[in-house]
């Protein structure tokens, strides 16, 4: 392999890493108060608001159930409007961070719920406001879920990123079908199938150790 | 000897105060409506270790938690040191349940906090800063004998040290009032004793009030002053713990102390029980003596006096409240004359009897 197919792979790697990146991050902000808004606003919950609750539910069972590339180029005049352009990695990042959103939320969701009734009384008896409850209980409760939520969401965001390559995205998606594939170069491909598994691994493996080091729920730390 | 009359605590010397307390639960989803709590009026005495007895459903979790405002009665009024806690708002609600402690059946403690970060959350969501908390946590964690756990988590301590560090936060902000939930069901006798023992301690020497729901008759004799026995959403029986022990009235009491150790029948004899005596039957009679009572050779003397055999069943010899009392299951000849004589002498020696049943 040249040089120079190297460093197209080097610099698709990093392509990949700032679109999973800033995607993550931004899906995560506005996916996880949504996330919470969901686990607490049931009937008789904290923040009781069965009909937003039913709607908010709807909006993102909806954006889940919408196939990723669909989503791509549907979103195309919003992603244009923000970026500007609708081919590159820059505006690959809108659809990412888009799809992210609704994923993060069910998976904090789930994470928020899996958490004992019983602390929240607790907290409720000792006079706790309700965003008291949120932060000091739910949020520090659900830590380690919500650090294996996280990397789940890093690690769908990896694979997704290489799908907006098909439309035009940078990143190692983007290389393999140009190359690897329309180039018939199976040695690109390879690479590319390779540093890909690999990223999954080091962040499954780093959100793993991490969630573990957050549980305090068995007697083994 | 007579029972003490039961007195309730006068307005101005009750902590809680249910005034025809309901609470109907509206149908739904799977849930069929129903009435948890009908009519109820019961006081508990400031100072006063009160417990409240029933089999589960009965309604004794909602009534507790009408204390500190979890629950909203449909009917009545709950006053809390005089404030009626109906009337709140949450504000008031949050100011009132910072002045109750709580302690649950399964402890509810926080995974991700330290033994110390436990105890510190109650103080923590009150405002208070970081060196006033360290000095509060510190001698509460001595108090309930775990100062050494305190960097400890709560997956390494064992169910009675998780309890008292229940207790210990449900202490932190200084309540006049704690309220237990359960909060030995889920620990093993020994420990059950040592949590009791925990609570009497705290009652007697901080002058905390302790209102404490359980259906463990073990409990209600171990630690409370007064009860009042629940069934069915309603206060059925109530008084001085010892007066409802040595003279249960209603049915639900007597059959629920008649799982205490000491009052439960053979299996044999209970199984050959029956309602009316035929012919050469004995009687089967449960005997209470408590004060000067206890102290005689009444076995003696009341084989003496009956003048025919007597059989003792099951019997055991307690203390409640530091006043010693005897329960004695004994059976007799059932025939007219064995019995004059053996009632002659139980009403003579001032002995509380009941009569269970009749044996072949």
């Amino acid at each position: 392999m040249s040089p120079d197919l190297l460093l197209r792979i080097g610099s698709a790697t990093l392509d990949t890493l700032y679109m999973v990146a800033i995607a993550g991050l931004i899906g995560s902000l506005i996916g996880l108060p949504i996330g919470i808004f969901l686990a607490t606003s049931g009937k008789g919950e904290l923040f009781p608001a069965p009909t937003t609750n039913r709607i908010v539910g709807l909006i993102v069972n909806a954006a889940r159930s919408t196939p990723f590339i669909i989503l791509v180029v549907a979103i195309i005049p919003f992603t244009r409007l923000i970026t500007g352009t609708s081919i590159g990695t820059k505006a690959a990042i809108v659809p990412l961070t888009i799809a992210t959103i609704p994923f993060v939320a069910r998976l904090v969701e789930a994470a928020i719920r899996e958490i004992d009734k019983g602390l929240i009384e607790a907290a409720r008896a000792m006079g706790a406001t309700p965003m008291q409850i949120v932060f000091k209980v739910l949020l520090a409760e659900a830590r380690p879920a919500l650090t294996l939520a996280l990397t789940m969401t890093i690690v769908s965001l990896i694979g997704y990123s290489a799908m907006v390559g098909a439309v035009g995205g940078g990143g190692l998606g983007d290389l393999g079908i140009r190359y690897g594939y329309q180039r018939f170069m199976p040695d690109v491909m390879l690479v590319v199938v390779i540093v890909l598994i690999v990223l999954v691994q080091l962040v499954q493996s780093a959100g793993d150790g991490l969630a573990r080091h957050f549980d305090r729920r068995s007697r083994k730390n | 000897m007579s029972v003490s009359a039961y007195t309730a605590p006068a307005p101005g010397d009750a902590a809680v105060i249910f005034d025809g307390v309901s609470k109907h639960f509206a149908a739904s989803g799977k849930s069929g409506a129903f009435t948890a709590l009908d009519t109820v009026s019961l006081s508990v005495g400031r100072g006063s270790i009160t417990g409240i007895i029933g089999r589960s459903g009965a309604g004794k979790s909602t009534l507790i938690r009408l204390v500190n405002g979890l629950e909203k009665p449909t009917g009545g009024t709950v006053l809390v040191d005089g404030v009626d806690v109906g009337a709140l708002d949450e504000a008031g609600l949050r100011e009132l349940r910072r002045s109750v402690g709580m302690i649950f059946q399964h402890f509810n403690l926080l995974s991700s906090r330290t033994v110390f970060g436990n105890v510190a959350l109650p103080l923590e969501i009150a405002g208070m800063d970081k060196q006033a908390i360290e000095k509060r946590v510190r001698p509460l964690l001595d108090l309930v004998g775990l100062a050494d756990k305190h960097g400890r988590y709560p997956a390494e301590l064992s169910g009675g040290q998780k309890q008292r560090i229940g207790i210990a936060r449900a202490l932190a902000t200084e309540p006049k009032l704690l309220l237990s939930d359960e909060a030995t069901s889920a620990l093993d006798p020994e420990t059950t004793q040592s949590i009791l023992e925990l609570l009497k301690r705290i009652n007697a020497d901080l002058g905390l009030t302790v209102l404490l729901i359980t259906h463990e008759m073990e409990v209600v004799k171990a630690v409370t002053s007064d009860v009042a026995v629940i069934d069915h959403g309603r206060i059925v029986e109530r008084g001085h713990t010892f007066d409802v022990f040595t003279h249960p009235r209603h049915e639900t009491t007597r059959a629920m102390l008649s799982g205490l150790p000491g009052s439960k029948l053979p299996d044999a004899v209970s199984r050959g029980l029956k309602p009316q005596a035929d012919d050469g039957d004995r009687a089967v009679v449960r005997l209470t003596f408590f004060g000067a009572a206890a102290e005689r050779p009444l076995i003696s003397q009341l084989i003496k006096s009956v003048g025919a055999e007597v059989n003792i069943i099951a019997g055991t010899i307690d203390e409640i409240g530091g006043r010693p009392y005897g329960s004695l299951v004994v059976a007799y000849g059932a025939d007219a004359e064995t019995a004059g004589r053996a009632e002659r002498f139980f009403t003579e020696n001032g002995l509380v009897t009941e009569v269970l049943g009749y044996v072949a």
